[in-house]
Order: C-alpha cells, then sequence, then structure tokens
C-alpha cells in the first residue's frame, strides 16, 4: 500500500491541517484582527528589516491590526493543498499568469467591493487590471508590479569577453554572437534559459513573442493554440543554434528560477531572459554585486514582435471572513498601492527600503498610468539606490515596446507543455523542432478544448 | 532447531487430553485480553488514522473530482479512464521500468558482494559497517543535493574533474537523455545499499561455521563456498530484499523530483513523479482524482506483483 503514500501523505496532512486549522484565530485577547502577511523566504537581514519596519508603521496606524508576518513564496504546486491545509497567509502575492485561473476556481476570496472603495479604484491601466479581474470586471487580486520582459546581462563577463558593457546586444544576431565570445573567452555560459517547473514555456513564449509569434487566438469563447508556427519554430531554432553550434549556452539545461538567478548573480551566466524588474530580487536573494549588473530590452525581430508582459498580483486568502479581508485589503493599499500614487507613502516606503539597504528604483511599468510612475519616481528620486545608468538600454526603451499579455487560456498548463519542448532542444542535437511542435500543440489544443 | 520445533508438537499433543475451558468475557478479562487491547489501542488508534485513514480517502477519491476545495463531484471510473489515456503513463511506465531494471543490475548485486566481502574481513568489520551504512544517515534531501553538485555538467564538475584527470571528456550526467536515468540510480544506489549491507550480515552471522571448514575440507574455492554455502543461507533473505527492491524502485520519487524534475524531455519521469505532477503541478491542472486513481492501479499492481511473486517462490525459500 506504500503506492499511494505520496498522495495519502498530503491528503492526510491536508485532511489534518484543515480539521486542526480551520479559519484559524483571527482575533487576539484585546480584540485585534490578526491578519497573516506574507513575506517573500530567503530575503537578506536587510530586505526583512525592511518589511518589519513597514508593518510597525502599519500596526501604529491601524491599532486594531495584528499583522503576523508569513513566509510564503508563491508555487503552482503547492497552492491548493496550502488552500485546503489552512496554512496560507491571509494576503499572497502570485504572478499574473496565475491569477485568472484562482478567480475562475474561487481559490481567491472576492475583494472586489473593498477595492472599489479605493480612492485609485479607477486609475488602474486596464491591461494590467485584467490579470485580477474575473470575466465580469471585478477586481479580486490587485496588480502591485508589472514588467515586461528583459534580457539581463552580466557586465564584468561582458568586459572580460572584450565586449563593452554600455552596448549590450540589440539584435538576436548580437546576442548569438556576444553569448558564443563570452563563453570562448571566459568559459561560462554566453546565454542561459529557464527550462524547468512551467518557465521553460514561459520564456519559450517570451521568443515567440519577439519573432512576432502568438501562443493562442482567441475568437468568443474559442481559445486556438498557435505554437506550431515558423515563429515558434524560430525561437527554438534560435537555442538549439546557440546551443549545438556556438556552444554559447554552458552545460546546464535544467534551470529552475532559483538556479539561473543564483548562477547569473555568481558570474557563472552571461546573458538570460526573465522579467525587467528582477534587480530588487537578485539583490535581496543572491546578492548580486551592483557592478556586475546590466539589464537591455529585447530585441523585437518581425513585424508582430512585442514584448511579453506579466507582473505580481496581490489576493486574499478564500478562507478569511470579512473582518480579515477588509484588514488584508488596508495592508495591501498601505504596502504595495498607496506607494504607487501618494507622495507621503511612496516616500515612507523608498526611505524604509533604502534605510535597510535594499533595492529602491528597479524598473518597473505603470500599475496605474505612466503620469502617476513619472511622478512617483520624482517623489522617491533621492532614495533611488539601483544602478540606473546600467539599466538605460532597458529603461529608454521600456515604455515604447509593444506590450503583450500572457496567453489567458490554461496559461501554466501549456507552459508545462513546452518545457520539455525546450529541454529537448537543448539536451538532443537532433531533436525534430517540427515533431515536437506539432505534438505539443495536439496537447495544447486539447487542454483548451478541455470544458 | 530441533529443541525448538519439537516443543510445538508436544504441546499440541497435549491438548485433546485438557478440558477446553469455555471463553466467557471474564475470562477473556482475567486472561489479559483487556490489557492486550489497551495496551495496542493507541498504535491501532495512530496507525488507523495516520496510515489506513488516508488510504481510504485517496480510494475515495480516486472516484472524485475535486481541487480540495470546492465540494467533491462523483465522477465514477472517468479518473481511471482518463489515466490509462494519458499517454505519459506509458512513458512514465517505461521510465519507471528502465529505472527498476538499472537498479536491479546495479543496486542488487553490489550490497551482496560488499556483504560477502565484509563478512571475510576480520578487523574494523564494525568500522566498515558504519562506513558502508553512512549515506543511510544523510537526509535524502542532503544527499541529491550534494551529488547534484558531484554531476555538475561542466568540465569544473566534481565527476568531471576526476574524468578529465584520466583524459576522458566532461559527461552530461543529469542534462542528457541517454545518461539521466543512470546518474539517477547510480546515486540511488549508493543511498540505499548501506541498509541491504547491514541485513546480509546479520543473515551471514547465521551460517554455520563448520559449513565453511567442511567446504575447504572438500576443496572449495572462495567462489565455491559463496555459492555452496552463503548463497543457499541467503535465499530467503535474497527474495524479501528482491521484492522490496522491486517495490521501492517502481515507486520511485525523490530522485527524479529533485534531480531533474522529470527531465530532460521527460526521460525521468516516473510513475510517482506523474501522481504528484497531477495532483500538484499546475501543468496538468491540479488534479486530485486523477493523481490517487494513479496511485490506487499502481498499488494493485504492485500487489498483485507480490502476491504472484510470493506464490511463485513459495516452494524455493522453504526449501
Amino acid at each position: 500500500m506504500k503506492s499511494s503514500k505520496i498522495a495519502a501523505v498530503c491528503l492526510c496532512a491536508a485532511a489534518a491541517l484543515t480539521a486542526c486549522s480551520g479559519a484559524g484565530d483571527t482575533t487576539t485577547a484585546d480584540g485585534k484582527t490578526v491578519v497573516k502577511v506574507s513575506i517573500e523566504p530567503g530575503l537578506d537581514q536587510g530586505a526583512v528589516a525592511a518589511f518589519n519596519a513597514r508593518v510597525t508603521q502599519f500596526e501604529a496606524a491601524n491599532p486594531k491590526i495584528d499583522l503576523v508576518p508569513q513566509e510564503f513564496k508563491w508555487d503552482a504546486t503547492t497552492f491548493t493543498a496550502q488552500l485546503a491545509g489552512g496554512t496560507l497567509p491571509d494576503v499572497l502575492t502570485m504572478p499574473f499568469t496565475d491569477g485568472r485561473g484562482l478567480i475562475e476556481r474561487r481559490q481567491l476570496a472576492d475583494i472586489s467591493g473593498l477595492v472599489d472603495q479605493l480612492p485609485y479604484a479607477k486609475k488602474f491601466n486596464p491591461e494590467v487590471a485584467k490579470a485580477g479581474s474575473a470575466a465580469d470586471g471585478k477586481m479580486w487580486a490587485v496588480p502591485i508590479a508589472a514588467h515586461g520582459q528583459a534580457l539581463h546581462y552580466n557586465r564584468t563577463l561582458f568586459k572580460q569577453a572584450g565586449l563593452d558593457p554600455d552596448k549590450p546586444p540589440s539584435t538576436w544576431d548580437e546576442i548569438r554572437a556576444d553569448a558564443k565570445q563570452i563563453a570562448q573567452k571566459t568559459g561560462q555560459a554566453g546565454y542561459a534559459q529557464l527550462t524547468t517547473d512551467n518557465t521553460g514555456g514561459w520564456i519559450l513564449t517570451t521568443l515567440d513573442y519577439d519573432f512576432g509569434g502568438r501562443t493562442e487566438q482567441l475568437a468568443g469563447d474559442k481559445a486556438t493554440a498557435t505554437l506550431n508556427t515558423p515563429q515558434m519554430a524560430r525561437a527554438l531554432q534560435t537555442i538549439h543554434t546557440m546551443r549545438w553550434d556556438d556552444n554559447s549556452m554552458g552545460a546546464n539545461f535544467l534551470y529552475d528560477w532559483n538556479g539561473i538567478n543564483q548562477d547569473f548573480a555568481a558570474g557563472r551566466i552571461g546573458m538570460y531572459v526573465s522579467g525587467g524588474g528582477n534587480y530588487g530580487s537578485l539583490k535581496a536573494q543572491n546578492a548580486i554585486k551592483a557592478d556586475d549588473y546590466g539589464v537591455t530590452a529585447l530585441p523585437l525581430d518581425g513585424p508582430d514582435a512585442g514584448v511579453l508582459g506579466g507582473g505580481t498580483l496581490a489576493g486574499v486568502n478564500a478562507k478569511a471572513n470579512d473582518a480579515v479581508k477588509a484588514a488584508a485589503v488596508k495592508w495591501i493599499d498601505f504596502y504595495y498601492l498607496s506607494k504607487q500614487a501618494d507622495q507621503a507613502a511612496a516616500v515612507a516606503d523608498a526611505k524604509t527600503t533604502a534605510d535597510s539597504g535594499e533595492a529602491v528604483g528597479s524598473p518597473e511599468l505603470p500599475v496605474f498610468d505612466k503620469a502617476t510612475y513619472d511622478q512617483r519616481m520624482g517623489w522617491i528620486a533621492q532614495y533611488v539606490n539601483v544602478p540606473v545608468k546600467q539599466m538605460t538600454p532597458y529603461t529608454d526603451k521600456m515604455f515604447g515596446q509593444p506590450l503583450i499579455p500572457e496567453p489567458t487560456r490554461s496559461t501554466q498548463q501549456v507552459y508545462g507543455l513546452l518545457d520539455p519542448v525546450a529541454q529537448k532542444v537543448l539536451t538532443d542535437r537532433g531533436a525534430d523542432i517540427p515533431a515536437l511542435l506539432a505534438d505539443a500543440q495536439t496537447q495544447a489544443q486539447a487542454l483548451l478544448d478541455k470544458p | 532447531m530441533t529443541l525448538t520445533a519439537a516443543r510445538p508438537a508436544t504441546a499440541t499433543s497435549r491438548r485433546p487430553a485438557r478440558a477446553r475451558r469455555r471463553r466467557t468475557p471474564l475470562t477473556w478479562v482475567r486472561g489479559g485480553g483487556l490489557g492486550t487491547v489497551l495496551f495496542l489501542l493507541p498504535m491501532l488508534a495512530v496507525f488507523g488514522l495516520f496510515s489506513w485513514r488516508p488510504i481510504g480517502q485517496a480510494v475515495v477519491m480516486s472516484f472524485q473530482q475535486t481541487n480540495l476545495v470546492s465540494a467533491p463531484v462523483f465522477v465514477g471510473l472517468d479518473n481511471y479512464k482518463a489515466v490509462l489515456g494519458d499517454p505519459q503513463l506509458w512513458n512514465a511506465a517505461g521510465n519507471t521500468l528502465w529505472f527498476a531494471v538499472l537498479a536491479l543490475l546495479l543496486g542488487y548485486p553490489i550490497p551482496l558482494i560488499a556483504a560477502v566481502l565484509m563478512s571475510e574481513v576480520r578487523r574494523a568489520k564494525g568500522l566498515y559497517s558504519a562506513l558502508a551504512y553512512l549515506p543511510v544517515v544523510i537526509p535524502p534531501v542532503v544527499a541529491v543535493l550534494l551529488w547534484k553538485f558531484f554531476y555538475d555538467a561542466s568540465p569544473n564538475g566534481v565527476f568531471n574533474t576526476v574524468l578529465g584527470a584520466v583524459g576522458i571528456s566532461p559527461a552530461p550526467w543529469l542534462q542528457s537523455a541517454s545518461t539521466a536515468m543512470f546518474s539517477l540510480v547510480a546515486e540511488a544506489t549508493w543511498a540505499a545499499a548501506g541498509a541491504t549491507i547491514i541485513i546480509y550480515l546479520a543473515a551471514l552471522t547465521s551460517v554455520p561455521p563448520e559449513q565453511y571448514e567442511a567446504a575447504e575440507i572438500d576443496g572449495a574455492s572462495v567462489w565455491g563456498k559463496v555459492w555452496h554455502v552463503t548463497l543457499p543461507h541467503l535465499r530467503g533473505v535474497l527474495l524479501i530484499t528482491f521484492i522490496l527492491q522491486i517495490v521501492g524502485t517502481a515507486q520511485v520519487f525523490l530522485e527524479p523530483f529533485l534531480f531533474t524534475g522529470g527531465g530532460p524531455a521527460r526521460s525521468t519521469t516516473t510513475i510517482l513523479l506523474l501522481v504528484y505532477n497531477y495532483a500538484f503541478a499546475d501543468s496538468l491542472g491540479g488534479d486530485y482524482g486523477a493523481a490517487t486513481a494513479l496511485s490506487v492501479l499502481l498499488a494493485l499492481v504492485l500487489g498483485l506483483f507480490s502476491a504472484v511473486y510470493f506464490r511463485l517462490t513459495r516452494s524455493w525459500s522453504k526449501s
């Protein structure tokens, strides 16, 4: 009977935790509402101190609320079990990719009424707001950060390879040439790519968009998978060439999010593609040296080329009661939103974060509108401590590039289907790209056709 | 052995002569029955609550569609049909079988050979046993992380540095579909061999030394002694470790999960990893019904295999 061990253990844990914890104690003896707020695990001391300082400020302003920080990092694989087991925090963050699915499955609390009462409820960038909205347009989750994909590069490796770090590549041919030169001159991977935990599909979709492709087309309720296209084939052929002909992609082709960030910060990767605002995470979790870091816009190639956009949503645990929901939205407003539209909040947040030695001013796209974003950057200018000049290759272009949202239907599932495709191309010289895409197309369509 | 065997026969022969006392609840209590039950109760409660109850729940769930949040819906055999119709199942079954074959070829004989050699050692036998057992006490996750470091596919990786020193080009270890499974089996064998060695060493102590002496007098070589004395004495243990090995390898999860995530290109996706993916990886939709259905199917197959195996080897193990 051991064979059902995994399921049994998980179910047992879930059942036991559900039975034991339920909704949990939501009030203290002195009548305060207890709200468990998420803080990312693995942060350095400064980042934790900055977070705790903001918690103290919030509690001082809201004496009837007791915040309890809880380490939480979004993980699609454990989210449902955590929700069922009652171990999720009350306020949690998640990527845009998963928002719609969670809302459709009612795995988040409906906080739309509370969000509507926020002073800037009507100011959200409509494209960005969609990620956290139900089919009827009501916002169940609040966008707190948005970004377009970017090419991150290691300036030190560029210098060691004889390349000018102030002139990063601006075409895919240049990316290829620079990667090859880095690999030959430094022995490190010139270019690396995420391939596991659905990130392989995420980055492959980024490249597909870059070459003018899309992974799905919507017509009313009908979604059609469009994976088997010349654009996607070109994306795969590009990395195949870099891997097998140029030998510029190093030796690890099973990178996950933590692994690639670690290796990049450690100077083992010349370039990789990820969200444009990744510097804060690289600093807080991987202790990257500011001098090493550079970021540039992804080169767009093709008539419909665009940058894949993404971001982070903040939502509330589906099991939260009304008092916790109200307090949770207050925290979301205080910690994530007000700093984007209110001068006092923006300055307080930037000062606290900078005082703790954490990154202030990493490139972001506006959650509201460009004018509000620019206004905020003006308010916090004196606290910006990221290497702004080294980010200009990206920031000079980021607002002008066409931003294309992630595919909306079965997003993670389709990304998951593309993981082995990317892995195959990078680990098998003879990989049959048309056959791989035809197979992925069939499987993706089956997923999209599911009722 | 002779004395022990004689006792039950004597007891049995006395029984008809003694008047059988009528058993009542009172005599049962006076005979210590209640104490036995009370003694067993905590264990039965814990076992039932944390072992059998979830297994029962898993079986029920295999007939439901649920996401653990909304109310479950009974769907009959739909989960079983979906699982059996999934092309990934046959890929995972093939990978699991391949892992089992490699583990048998590599992992089954190595502990036996090591135990036989260690039993011949006269000095510091305890030290060798401790060294052999050491990998078992290392937490599995730590062991995998350690080996992941060894398996670094760059020329600077630990194993590749060793290969380089003898003029062999770097191996991709986990980064190629053709070598990944072998790499997983090598680590799994290293991690598990110690426990099996201890079992074999314990069994070897039961071999009467005079049989070796007799074999030596008959002119048997070392191999002859192993073949004609050691192996026949280990037969029962070998049968058990064989079935444990098969059942264990059919449930391999940790290594593919932590080393490769089932890659490259699904070449190390095993059945239990597929179960995990059904249940937890969003790429397959958080389908707990399908996950439990596949778990139940695997349990049935292993149960059937074990029953057939013990049936077929019953006479051999008794001889």
